[in-house]
């Protein structure tokens, strides 16, 4: 990627006039990301500002005195460590689960022969396109029956095995060499073996970014823990955020505001320390994150 | 298909002719490896889909829940009244405004960002790429929030800049007007940095030999953006616009936190409609109708889509 930039013609920027369209470019991209990192800030200052400086006409953009008493409600009026630690265990469970029976599927359709191949990958690749709304009232239903409303497993089962981790893994396997597979075959290696210690260590870098956008998807998720999450002690942290942003608490900016940062800040860590990872394979792969 | 490969078929398949014990074995390694994802995916994405399909059929509804098979058969009771449900349709009105305005300025905004980070500057590309992809991981629930207070008509950071320079704000959300416009704004704000990236990626594989071909025979900036990387990102652009219009057409946090569908149902959206139905007034089945009229609805465009971007070449 960098030597391809780095071989892209330079004409454009040698002459004078060039050099006045590359300072339009910057003001156009400096602009443009104070608008995209405009609200971030909002949110941040709101989260430390005292009641007072939203009650001020007109409104302050820097607080007066910044505070911790958001947080402090967030922490003793609302349960938000139990929503942080539902939102973590949920995420960290749906990724492994996705991080071991991906890359298998994934595996068997790219490098073994068995009967039922074709259709499996049919089925799988057809559900990608299927609009989330459409499998929630069935498995409501079917997790009302099971008993598994408003339980972990209830919240974490559906997600265990998404086709979008299929669909990459496969895509990773096919490019793994057949005669690698097949030194490993002749050393009398079986499948399994070969799959645990010769394919997954090759995979390493497509089952982080696998890995990176399963967690931050689900971290992120609303739809369906709105839907299966029904006593607050079961309350991700987006279906809290939405349920007291739309309820009790609608006009408490600085809850709200410090709601927010706490549901944003894991992501914005994982983001900063792996971009690289994310923008990449989602480049290569035009994944969703 | 290469040589080997034909031959190597050629050999599986005239094994396969005598009963083998070894392709029984591939058989099961084969399942055995694909058996956790398939009995998941089975249970929880395909039979739902299925499950989904016959309940729209139905006249399923709370009082059916501990006993599903009791259900009534409706035949397409529920798909006429949902065809004759003004709701129904302002809903569509609303997701239709939503994706034709919002996916055109969310891949056209998208492009000009990564055509000015591909071409023209060397210095902090990354710290770019880092702050317009941002709004993309973020919570789409925590987005909502923080815009739904930055378009607060008295206490709001917009209203707040725009009365610094004399104008007086409306009330965004609350005004049946502006509460679309606004959420199409926060959508192309938050899904641009998809596109760009996308993209950029689209742009960096054009060979650069094309561009100096064109400037040696004299090609402006425009001329070569119109006729060499706009042909040669095609594919991507088609990608995108897929991709885009299947996220958008789904549209449902964004109303459900900020406007709850109002004002006067302006920001109604299917799905959230169908949330509504299912949840709120608990009409399973009529929900399962709604939901599969927008399923048929996404594969429709997204052929459409492909037929005609793909022709057009």
């Amino acid at each position: 990627m960098r030597a391809a930039a780095r071989s892209m013609p330079r004409v454009a920027t040698r002459g004078k006039p060039g050099q006045r369209a590359a300072v339009w470019i910057y003001v156009l991209l400096v602009g443009g990301l104070l608008l995209m990192v405009g609200p971030f800030l909002w949110m941040v200052l709101g989260s430390i500002k005292p009641e007072a400086d939203f009650l001020k006409s007109p409104p302050t953009f820097w607080p007066s005195q910044p505070t911790t008493d958001n947080f402090g409600r967030l922490f003793d009026q609302l349960d938000f460590p139990r929503y942080f630690f539902n939102s973590s265990l949920i995420a960290f469970i749906v990724t492994a689960g996705n991080l071991i029976f991906c890359p298998m599927l994934g595996y068997a359709l790219a490098k073994l022969r068995w009967r039922g191949k074709g259709l499996v990958m049919a089925v799988v690749l057809a559900t990608l396109m299927v609009p989330a709304g459409v499998t929630l009232i069935p498995n409501f239903i079917l997790m009302s029956n099971l008993g598994l409303v408003n339980t972990y497993p209830g919240l974490i089962l559906p997600f265990l095995a998404g086709p979008f981790g299929v669909f990459l893994m496969r895509q990773f396997m096919l490019g793994v060499p057949n005669e690698l597979l097949e030194a490993a075959r002749i050393d009398g290696a079986n499948e399994f073996r070969i799959f645990w210690t010769v394919v997954m260590p090759l995979a390493t870098p497509v089952l982080a970014t696998l890995g990176i956008l399963t967690f931050l998807g689900n971290w992120n998720s609303f739809i369906y823990p709105l839907v299966m999450a029904q006593e607050p002690n079961m309350y991700t942290l987006p279906v809290a955020l939405a349920t007291f942003a739309t309820g009790q608490y609608q006009a408490d900016h600085g809850m709200l505001m410090a709601g927010s940062v706490i549901l944003v800040l894991p992501v914005l860590i994982v983001f900063i320390l792996f971009q690289r990872w994310i923008t990449e394979g989602i480049a290569t792969t035009g994944l969703k994150g | 298909m290469t040589v080997p490969a034909l031959a190597q078929r050629r050999g599986v398949r005239e094994a396969g002719t005598a009963p083998s014990a070894h392709r029984w074995r591939q058989d099961l390694t084969g399942w055995a490896f694909a058996a956790p994802f398939v009995i998941l995916f089975g249970i929880f994405l395909a039979f739902p889909i299925l499950a989904s399909f016959a309940l729209s059929f139905t006249s399923f509804g709370l009082r059916d829940l501990q006993n599903p098979i009791g259900t009534n058969f409706v035949a397409l009771d529920n798909y006429a009244r949902v065809l004759a449900d003004t709701r129904f349709w302002s809903a569509l009105f609303n997701t239709a405004y939503f994706v034709m305005v919002g996916v055109p300025l969310t891949l056209a905004i998208g492009l000009l960002i990564a055509t000015a980070l591909n071409r023209g500057i060397t210095r902090f590309r990354t710290a770019f790429r880092v702050g317009y992809y941002l709004p993309v991981i973020t919570s789409i629930v925590a987005i909502a929030v923080v815009w739904r207070f930055l378009l607060n008509p008295e206490e709001g950071l917009l209203n707040m800049l725009l009365a610094g320079i004399g104008v007086r704000g409306p009330s965004w959300l609350g005004d049946p007007t502006f509460a679309m416009p606004s959420i199409i704004a926060m959508a192309v704000w938050r899904n641009l940095g998809f596109a760009m990236v996308v993209f950029l990626a689209g742009l960096q594989a054009i060979p650069s030999e094309l561009y100096e071909a064109g400037s040696i025979d004299g090609t402006s900036r425009w001329q070569a953006f119109r006729y060499i990387t706009i042909p040669m990102l095609r594919p991507t652009i088609l990608f995108m616009v897929v991709i885009t219009t299947i996220g958008y057409l789904q549209l449902f946090e964004e109303p459900f936190v900020m406007t709850d569908g109002g004002p006067l149902d302006k920001t109604l959206s299917v799905t959230m409609y169908m949330y509504q139905q299912a949840f709120r007034f608990f009409h399973q089945g009529y929900a399962s109708a709604i939901a599969y009229i927008l399923f048929v609805i996404v594969a429709i465009v997204a052929f459409l889509q492909f037929k005609f971007l793909r022709s057009d070449v």
